[in-house]
């Protein structure tokens, strides 16, 4: 189908009075959860499925998608303000706003990042409609053993690319995998690990998981850190128009992060965060004044901000066409897909072509309201700072515990809850990465559904998922992810750089 | 996020060391779990017992290599965590799931916000019950009426 008819027929779904407000609601949400410290777009969207599951599928993905991007806008707010990034992916955004806002530039500081996000999202969601069916065209060709192979990629880019090493991407990731066991098993009809509980047969809920993990866990890790936490805020001092050199300082690596975030959000290979190193250190080196490097100097805002809001869009890429998650928050969106029966994939454009290009005609509305939202109304989102930290953590707990209420109300489920939110407590305080337990939970019982199907057509025989060159290609690439930083120390002597965890 | 640094002495990581156990432990349970699975007669080719034996597989090389790690890279530093807002946090919790099925829940949600709010150092409890409680059966309201959720009630849920 032509892309552009399909494009245009999708801003007519997109445009429809009821969906126009989903895709509100979800920025002005997104953009809430994205300044205040402690909830990220993950948590918001898993609180929301609940909440949503009687409504109208494609309002409420768009509504999600509006909360993903908006979080990436609103996600700068606090690192230039507070110096707390709000989302993991915009700590390089902190280095030098913050320095910025200090110097009472926190204005053009704000404005380059909400205009770069702009002009950033605006090309990487035209590069998401040209790209999409493409590799729908190539995906529809996969067998089981390709997919399977390909989620074997995404599992060891996930867990290569998040956290402070290897050993303990790959812990987390186990930890999820073996939780996806929990829980009947569709095909024989066995119950798996469920130890006689009947709660347990319908396995782990993703939401409450998601829930537990990054609500409860780091409400917990916040308050035992006690008085270590605490932070100033900077008013936003100055006009947050910028000047004509400001502009000119600022166009260049705008377009720079647009097209190192997309790539990377695209391939399979995980998060927004790595973009936003690259783009840093490119515009550190590009820089004509690098001693305002560390100071305050607007290049190390306007890229990174713009790489961060391009990944979010080619995050868009592998979990639409492929149904591969390869971020906390995609991984919730699957599970937003699934709760309406719908599977992401290739077959989802056949199928559901008003849906998949509504969301994504839905994406450029978002843009344009974020950038409003974002600029002359920055003062009322820099209000949500204020709020006591006593008031904003009871108000998450009491959020999550309604959310987990409200998909199940039962016992056996909040107690998981609490469960799970010291397992999270636990991961943080020996910085093990939270993203690759959720995309373990989501996608392992997916790629077993894969792995069993592929042995199936082979009559059992293991050699059969080797003897396809996409599937021998894809494999390549995980073992490169997973050995490539030990590569990386062999070759230079340093340790490669590493992202932090997203939620 | 803080780099883990080594420390002068060379002693192990314990915390490691649990870690690793906890690994091991998990890895025993998943692995028994697929053999008991595996002496059930499966029909196809491959039976409900490989996934959880390749995944039992994985968790105890990997709680190896994280004793391995602890025994490299020595003792870490964390920084001191403090217990008593983190334990009035899990009271929090806890008191909710207790609470829950005989008061409902706006006091039940009502004790996690005073209890939350009392670990991050606000107080006094009670009158953050108070306004908790009456939040939450605000929320109660909008969600029961409005979206139609079912969630637990309790004295004060029924005088609606």
């Amino acid at each position: 189908m032509d892309t552009f008819a399909a494009l245009s027929q999708g801003l007519t779904v997109a445009l429809q009075p009821i969906n126009l407000l989903f895709a509100f609601v979800g920025v002005m949400l997104g953009t809430a959860v994205g300044v205040l410290p402690g909830i990220g777009p993950a948590l918001t969207v898993a609180l929301l499925l609940p909440i949503t599951f009687k409504l109208d599928p494609a309002g409420s993905l768009i509504m999600f998608a509006g909360i993903y991007y908006g979080g990436m806008y609103g996600g700068s707010t606090a690192s230039i303000l507070l110096n707390t990034p709000g989302e993991s992916s915009s700590i390089v955004t902190a280095l030098e706003g913050n320095k910025m806002a200090r110097a009472g530039r926190g204005g053009p500081a704000l404005a380059t990042a909400a205009i770069g996000s702009f002009v950033a999202g605006t090309i990487a969601t035209i590069g998401l409609a040209l790209v999409a069916p493409t590799v729908v065209d190539i995906a529809i060709s996969f067998g089981p053993e390709d997919y399977f192979a390909l989620m074997v990629l995404a599992f060891t880019t996930v867990s290569a690319a998040f956290g402070s090493s290897v050993t303990r991407g790959l812990t987390s990731l186990f930890l999820g995998l073996a939780l996806g066991l929990i829980g009947i098993d569709l095909q024989s009809g066995q119950a798996r690990l469920s130890f006689s509980i009947p709660d347990l047969l319908d396995g782990v809920e993703v939401t409450t998981l998601a829930v537990a993990l990054f609500a409860i866990g780091e409400t917990l890790s916040v308050a035992a850190a006690g008085a270590r936490a605490d932070e100033i805020i900077e008013p936003v001092k100055g006009s947050v128009f910028m000047t004509r050199e400001d502009w000119k300082r600022s166009w260049k690596p705008w377009i720079r992060g647009t097209f190192l975030g997309f790539p990377i959000g695209a391939m399979p290979a995980g998060g927004a965060e790595i973009p936003t190193f690259l783009s840093y250190a490119l515009e550190k080196r590009l820089c004509k004044k690098p001693d305002e490097f560390g100071n305050g100097a607007i290049e190390g805002v306007a890229g990174p901000e713009a790489a961060n809001n391009a990944a979010a869009a080619g995050v868009l890429v592998p979990l639409l066409t492929l149904g591969l998650p390869t971020s906390a928050t995609a991984a919730i969106m699957l599970a937003g897909f699934q709760q309406y029966g719908l599977n992401p994939g290739p077959l989802l454009f056949v199928t559901n072509p008003d849906l998949v290009w509504g969301l994504i005609a839905s994406l450029f509305i978002a843009n344009g309201m974020l950038l409003i939202l974002n600029l002359p109304l920055v003062g009322l989102w820099v209000r949500l700072l204020a709020i006591p930290r006593p008031w904003l953590y009871g108000g998450i707990l009491v959020f999550a515990t309604l959310g987990t209420l409200g998909a199940n109300p039962s016992l056996v489920e909040l107690g998981m809850l609490l469960i799970f939110g010291l397992l999270g407590y636990v991961l943080r305080r020996y910085d093990y990465p939270i993203a690759p337990v959720v995309v373990g939970l989501i996608l392992g019982p997916l790629s077993e559904q894969q792995l069993r199907r592929a042995l199936a057509i082979s009559v059992g025989d293991p050699l059969a998922l080797f003897q396809s060159p996409i599937a021998l290609t894809l494999y390549a690439l995980s073992a490169l992810a997973l050995f490539g930083p030990l590569l990386f120390f062999l070759l230079t002597g340093r340790k490669a750089p590493v992202g932090a965890d997203e939620d | 996020m803080n780099a883990p640094r080594l420390s002068s002495t060379r002693r192990p990581d314990k915390a490691g060391f649990v870690i690793a156990f906890g690994l091991a432990a998990l890895a025993l349970v998943v692995g028994w779990d697929a053999w008991r699975l595996s002496s059930i007669n499966a029909h196809s080719a491959v039976g409900p017992a490989a996934f959880p034996t390749i995944i039992a597989g994985g968790l105890a090389l990997l709680a190896v290599a994280t004793a391995v790690e602890a025994l490299r890279r020595g003792e870490q530093e964390r920084p001191r965590d403090e217990f008593v807002p983190m334990a009035w946090v899990l009271a929090g919790l806890v008191g909710q799931i207790v609470l829950l099925p005989l008061l409902g829940f706006s006091i039940a949600t009502g004790w996690l916000f005073a209890a939350t709010a009392k670990g991050f150092g606000r107080g006094p409890v009670w009158a953050h019950f108070l306004a908790g409680t009456v939040l939450c059966f605000l929320i109660y309201v909008i969600f029961a009426k409005g979206l139609q959720l079912a969630l637990p009630a309790g004295p004060i849920e029924r005088l609606m």
